[in-house]
């Protein structure tokens, strides 16, 4: 899922960390990662699994795989399960997951940015449960430019979280009240948390008319 | 010496200037008073900020004077030497008049606040009224300055202070009224208005007010006592020019001097309003226990008490003087507080001289200049005393208490102050007639 | 003049229409005040844009942003230990937690723990940090009520606590005092003796500060029926933190979802009824007592051992994602994290709790006077840090 484009890996600095007494092989990025838990390991070829992401089964998942079939694939990873469901779905599963499933709180919402995939934007609800004392994941792609349904009727904290998702990646939330920017100021171009967004991208057109000054290096 | 001088000292009963036509004595009064009351003020200034640092675990100004003894007159020259800002859209002439309208105001009652039996400026028959009236003047000075500053938040908390000062002044002249009405209950069955007069109520019936048909006279003080807060804008009613409020009061816009002098004229009020309690609850200059301790040796005693008490502020200046570090830096200030102790102590001496010199051992003996002046000495401090009592409960309730809001405020000043002041008034009335 | 609740879901959560052009005219009554960002009760730079009719509040609507670093965008292009500082610049005042929080998400996504001894460090120092971020708190909002003197008081004991993390870790505020994998110093000789001694210090200051405020009448006539918000608005709302604990909702992360070790102490979860301004107040003064109580189970029985699990010098997680929070003196402080094998995190989100209750101060407002708009802003407890990153 996780793609790679980064700007190079700087050198991390040692912080003075207790040195482990078995040194850990940094794995490939693309390849099943080390398990760092388990010291003495032998540098042998056979790399053991790290923790994947593994089919997450429950009556919850049984009654919403029958319901919408392909649409939804549930997972967990280190214990945290998630639902990866289709944009179609939206906003009637987070709506199903508040009215049947007691989902009563939406803990966050944020998005990541994939841009050499085609769906670039993964959307994430964080949302919990009083009643289950359970939290679960929900995400959906979508691509550039593309809009998705607003979950401010389900949950009233998604005011502000969505604004922030579109202050940061400049995605589209219908049905929002008032989707404007939050963080950053009125005229500000650009959306800060899109990978293509460079950091030092500081001499933006807001500063100079706003600071008065050249640039902001 | 010329007549107009001496006429007035020479004459037999004790009467105020005004009353006895010395308009030389009545402006010599006039004028310390003045000075009296600008170096309350400003004494007031350094012991709010001083007590309020101990109260809040810190020390307040150490640096300008020892201990901070000279930081009013610091920032008075501050304030003096600031620029002089005018808002641009501000009505010249109403700018400039309306801290002068307050000053006014609270400076005027000063004439007839009784220090003592003939100590005042002059006694009029109507003294409360002219007090309370002259007072809620200032009122208009505050509106004046809000309205002038052509800003809506001053305009706002200008129209707030005065909206609060115009609601408490019906509590308390209803208290004021229930005060009054005691003084009737003398041999020939009226009042008086006069506050010299109500004072000498006060003496002939044996009791001070507040301690008449308890607890009505209790309640009828802690009224008057509460409004006075309000009256003034001090905590927990200074909803008007709290600083974390939107609005930071009727002097925003004024600065420099003119600042200083809406800061004078609300120590002044304070000082005005407190002196209405005493004289009007706590037996103005009559010293305490008058019945309890008549015998002459205690009278004595007491009127040691000025002189010991300039004795133990010089005390106290020297315990500072012996605490200071020894450092160099500290020489001056350490010089500085020994001469203001050697300075106190002269004034207890004096003071002990003119107690001792004025002790009529005999009291059917014509009271020699000596005495009569140590008497008047006795007057003033007392009555400065209890003044002094009620500064620094203004300044405790500051310290402690956070403020209303102004809803609250006014809720508390028109639905409890005022029914409990009209049952007292009442009650006062009947129990009054019962008793008589 | 108080109007009580209102249920968030059946009405729109939208603002005041300030700038929509089909309402050009204001009512003649109404007035729109802006308070800050610079104004000395907004406990940072917040700026509230309040619509009034006279005196009572209208509606609000709060800009935020002022900080706004971009702590997310800079977390992209560090590593993940080069991270740890900047998490205690969010919440400053409660810097500790913020990396707590930080080193535990990210020991989950290693799949790593922390040994015993380095979690019962992170649980005293978690708590210690606790009541100082609630004694801050308490001070600044009995400020802007007009108490004046509990700040001294509050400040003035809150130095013990900063004077035992200049001991341990070399900073008061931002003290960086947690690694990934455990702690990196050992606690100084003296450590538990000196926090044994604060414990007995700070009760009888505790008390004074509830002796100033609790039962005075201006005080109860100022907080209570202030700012009220009912349990099903503030689930709604997402208001996690003391402000949820005081409107009824018993629901602490440290009980539902126990991390550190938190699991082995006893302590209570207090709550309140009203959800006003007081019922906050007790709340944060009796977590301040139940963080005592933790603290002196904890102290006494730190377990020997190392205080750093076995964890690469280079941090590199494995691929996937991670969500974690703790219950920060704030609310729920969450980090969602994602991983994409190399050093520094592809993605990392922190979910401040300061931030969504700050979205509850419109609810919470409306139908109040100006004068409470003041007191139901200290009583959230946001710090700015946090609401913007």
């Amino acid at each position: 899922m996780a793609e790679e484009a980064k700007p190079p890996v700087p050198p991390p600095p040692p912080e003075g960390e207790k040195k482990p007494a078995a040194e850990e092989r940094a794995a490939p990025a693309s390849a099943e990662p080390a398990k760092p838990a388990e010291p003495a390991k032998p540098a042998a070829p056979a790399k053991p699994a790290g923790p994947v992401p593994v089919p997450w089964t429950s009556p919850l998942v049984e009654k919403y795989r029958g319901q919408y079939g392909s649409g939804l694939d549930a997972q967990t990873y280190l214990g945290q399960n998630y639902f990866a469901v289709d944009r179609s779905l939206i906003p009637d599963i987070l709506r199903l997951l508040r009215d049947e499933e007691q989902f009563d709180y939406c803990v966050d919402i944020t998005a990541v940015h994939y841009p050499q995939r085609e769906k670039q934007f993964d959307v994430v609800w964080i949302i919990y449960s009083f009643p289950r004392n359970e939290r679960v994941r929900v995400k959906t792609q979508i691509a550039d430019g593309a809009s998705i349904p607003s979950s401010v009727s389900i949950w009233a904290t998604a005011n502000w979280l969505e604004r922030e998702v579109y202050d940061m990646f400049g995605i589209q939330f219908d049905g929002h009240p008032d989707l404007k920017r939050i963080l950053l100021p009125d005229g500000w171009k650009g959306h800060p948390l899109r990978k293509d967004y460079g950091i030092l991208q500081q001499d933006n057109e807001w500063v100079q008319i706003n600071l008065g000054i050249e640039s902001g290096q | 010496m010329p007549n107009f001088i001496m006429s007035y000292l020479n004459s037999k009963d004790a009467i105020t200037p005004g009353a006895a036509g010395s308009q030389f004595w009545a402006l010599v009064y006039v004028f310390i008073i003045f000075a009296g009351v600008s170096v309350a003020v400003m004494a007031m200034n350094w012991l709010e900020r001083k007590a309020l640092a101990h109260f809040q675990i810190r020390l307040g100004p150490m640096r300008v004077g020892p201990h901070g003894l000279l930081q009013p007159i610091a920032d008075a020259i501050k304030l003096m030497l600031k620029e002089d800002i005018i808002p641009a859209e501000a009505d010249q002439f109403v700018f400039w008049v309306a801290p002068l309208i307050g000053l006014l105001a609270a400076f005027t009652v000063y004439t007839v606040i009784p220090f003592g039996p003939s100590q005042a400026v002059s006694d009029m028959n109507i003294g409360i009224l002219f007090m309370l009236g002259v007072s809620s003047l200032g009122v208009l000075g505050i509106v004046v300055a809000g309205w002038a500053s052509n800003s809506h938040y001053p305009l706002i908390g200008a129209l707030r202070s005065s909206a609060q000062m115009v609601s408490y002044e019906v509590a308390m002249g209803l208290a004021v009224v229930s005060a009054i009405l005691m003084t009737s209950l003398n041999a020939t069955g009226t009042g008086t208005l006069s506050m010299i007069g109500i004072v000498q109520a006060q003496q002939q019936q044996g009791v001070w007010f507040i301690f008449k048909f308890f607890p009505l006279g209790l309640i009828a003080f802690g009224i008057f006592a509460i409004a006075m807060i309000a009256e003034t804008n001090r905590a927990p009613f200074d909803m008007a020019e709290a600083e974390s409020e939107l609005t930071a009061g009727y002097h925003t816009e004024y600065s420099g001097l003119r600042w200083s002098l809406f800061m004078l004229a609300e120590y002044a009020a304070m000082i005005a309003v407190s002196s209405i309690a005493v004289a009007l609850w706590l037996g103005g200059w009559m010293r305490p226990f008058p019945n309890l301790l008549n015998a002459p040796a205690w009278d004595f005693i007491f009127s040691l008490f000025p002189a010991l008490t300039f004795f133990g502020l010089a005390a106290i200046a020297i315990v500072g003087v012996v605490r200071m570090p020894t450092h160099s830096f500290f020489k001056i200030q350490r010089i500085g507080l020994a001469a203001f102790a050697a300075v106190l102590g002269f004034i207890a001496l004096l003071l002990l001289v003119i107690a001792v010199a004025g002790r009529s051992a005999d009291a059917s003996v014509a009271a020699s200049p000596a005495a009569k002046f140590s008497e008047g000495v006795d007057y003033v401090y007392w009555f400065v005393f209890k003044v002094a009592v009620f500064m620094y409960l203004f300044i405790w309730y500051r310290a402690t208490w956070p403020r209303y809001r102004f809803d609250q405020l006014m809720k508390i000043g028109w639905k409890v102050m005022l029914p409990i002041s009209l049952v007292v008034l009442i009650a006062t009335a009947i129990v009054g007639v019962l008793v008589s | 003049m108080n109007d009580s609740t209102h249920d968030a879901s059946s009405r729109a959560l939208s603002n005041l229409d300030l700038e929509t052009p089909e309402k050009p005219y204001l009512d003649s009554n109404e007035l729109i005040i802006n308070m800050g960002p610079q104004h000395p009760a907004t406990h940072g730079v917040l700026r509230v844009i309040l619509k009034l009719d006279g005196e009572k509040v209208l509606g609000t609507e709060c800009v935020i942003g002022y900080l706004h670093r971009g702590v997310e965008k800079i977390a992209e292009n560090r590593t993940y230990t080069m991270f740890n500082p900047y998490v205690d610049r969010m919440d400053y005042v409660a810097a500790v937690s913020n990396g707590l929080g930080y080193c535990e998400a990210v020991e989950k996504l290693m799949n790593v723990e922390a040994p015993a001894r380095a979690k019962y460090i992170r649980v005293i120092l978690t708590e210690l940090n606790r009541i100082a971020s609630h004694q801050l708190w308490l001070g600044t909002h009995a400020l802007d009520i007009g108490a004046m003197t509990p700040l001294f008081y509050t400040f003035r004991d809150r130095e013990e606590i900063l004077k035992i993390f200049e001991k341990y870790c070399g900073a008061r505020l931002t003290t960086h005092a947690f690694r990934i994998g455990g702690c990196q110093y050992e606690t100084y000789a003296g450590f538990e003796k000196e926090v044994k001694n604060f414990l007995t210090f700070v009760a009888p200051k505790i008390d004074e500060y509830e002796e100033l405020l609790t039962t005075n009448r201006i005080w109860i006539e100022r907080t209570k029926n202030v700012g009220v918000i009912s349990a099903a608005d503030a689930i709604a709302l997402g208001v996690t933190g003391p402000v949820l604990r005081a409107s009824g909702v018993k629901w602490d992360l440290r009980k539902a979802q126990p991390y550190a070790a938190y699991s082995e102490f006893n302590f209570d979860i207090p709550t309140g009824t009203n959800g006003d301004t007081y019922d906050r107040y007790l709340v944060r003064m009796a977590e301040m007592r139940q963080s005592l109580r933790i603290i002196e189970q904890a102290v006494n029985r730190i377990p020997e051992g190392p205080i750093m699990a076995k964890v690469p010098k280079i941090i590199k997680p494995p691929v996937g994602e991670i969500y974690h929070s703790i219950e920060a003196p704030k609310g729920e402080l969450g980090y969602f994290i994602v991983s994409d094998g190399s050093t520094q995190p592809y993605r990392l989100r922190v979910r401040p709790p300061s931030f969504v209750n700050l979205q509850a101060l419109d609810t919470m407002v409306r139908g109040l006077l100006v004068a409470d708009v003041v007191a139901v802003i200290g009583t959230i407890d946001i710090v700015l840090g946090e609401v913007d990153r």
